[in-house]
């Protein structure tokens, strides 16, 4: 591939990432619905209900950001090694939101009967299906910024030494 | 011996050390959030004079993340137990095997996040509950049960900064040394044709 390809490819693929996580903050952050539990208590559902939902939307927008900082590089720079640290810190922060709020949805929509925690879905669909999609879109997220660290130590490192100097 | 070599052996020294803390680190997680367990006996009423009791068991089975904790923090243990006995017995990585490492270190440090953030969210819901959903917070009734498993999540805490540690000196070890400048050949070695 020549260089200038190669660099379209990588700014195609930034951009994908960026859009992957700035569509997970912002779908996670917009979801709230009114619900009533056994059509007496009402109460509203909102991602800021539970901590493990606010710290996967504050990582979203820290790494969204950082993406569209990242954009604004020039290609021959020499901070791309530094690029290179923070997309490795980056992953290792959206693999842990994912999995946060992952295991809290998980809760929420299967319930714990040894704990006794109700599911709640039932109750709020709405707002079940979008923090679903916002969680699809964060995983989407931190699959491409693991290919971007994976492309990034193959580029600025050279472990396979396909360079002659 | 040259700059080269010391700096290598400084490397190997150092993700050697780090390696062992972090084994030790993630598989004292491991074990005590399996080993995790409690039971406690309610009296739910009275028959006659005879109270009936039910008894309760907290176990690291009944939350999906908790498994996956053990399951992260095995896995871990293990990677760490078999970079370290290659490094023992004298298994160069070479070629293809140096960025492989580099690779598979990434990967270590990103499953032990996900396992450690996943416990830890669900620990902070079983200690606070979250009144919104009318969950409970259950560790009032099995306070054993939830010391044991902040121990655990704080052990795996210290392997996964220990496991970052180790992830940047492998990818520094990629790093080729900087070619020393060539010196001027003597004057006595310049053949006169």
């Amino acid at each position: 591939m020549a260089m200038s390809q190669r660099a379209t490819a990588i700014l195609a693929t930034r951009l994908i990432a960026l859009i992957a996580t700035l569509i997970a903050a912002v779908v996670m952050a917009s979801s709230h619905e009114k619900g009533s539990i056994f059509g007496a208590i009402s109460y509203e559902a909102k991602y800021s209900d539970t901590p493990a939902f606010k710290y996967f939307v504050i990582a979203n927008v820290v790494v969204t950001i950082y993406g569209f900082l990242v954009l604004f590089l020039p290609s021959e720079s020499q901070l791309w090694r530094l690029v290179l640290v923070f997309d490795l810190v980056l992953t290792m922060l959206l693999v842990s939101s994912i999995s946060a709020a992952l295991a809290i949805a998980q809760v929420g929509k299967k319930g714990n009967s040894h704990a006794g925690w109700l599911p709640v879905c039932n109750q709020i669909p709405k707002y079940c299906s979008q923090t679903t999609a916002a969680l699809v879109a964060g995983f989407v997220g931190l699959v491409v910024y693991f290919l971007l660290v994976c492309y990034s130590i193959h580029r600025d490192l050279d472990p396979f030494l396909v360079r002659k100097n | 011996m040259g700059r080269a070599e010391v700096v290598q052996k400084r490397q190997k020294a150092a993700i050697m050390a780090l390696r062992v803390a972090a084994l030790l680190a993630t598989a004292a997680a491991t074990i005590v959030m399996a080993l995790n367990k409690e039971t406690r006996t309610f009296v739910v009423g009275t028959v006659g004079t005879t109270p009936v009791t039910a008894s309760v068991t907290a176990k690291f089975q009944h939350t999906p993340a908790n498994v996956f904790f053990v399951i992260a923090n095995a896995m871990a243990s293990n990677h760490n137990l078999m970079m370290i006995g290659s490094d023992l017995f004298g298994l160069e990585f070479k070629g293809f095997k140096l960025p492989l490492v580099a690779v598979l270190d990434m990967l270590n440090a990103a499953l032990l996040s996900a396992g450690v953030h996943g416990a830890a969210f669900m620990a902070q819901l079983a200690k606070n509950g979250n009144s919104h959903a009318r969950w409970n917070e259950i560790c009032d009734n099995f306070q054993g049960y939830c010391n044991r498993g902040g121990v655990a999540i704080l052990a795996a805490y210290v392997g996964l900064l220990l496991t970052l540690g180790i992830t940047v000196v492998s990818i520094v070890k990629l790093l080729k040394p900087k070619p020393k400048p060539q010196s001027q050949p003597l004057a006595s070695e310049i053949e006169v044709p």
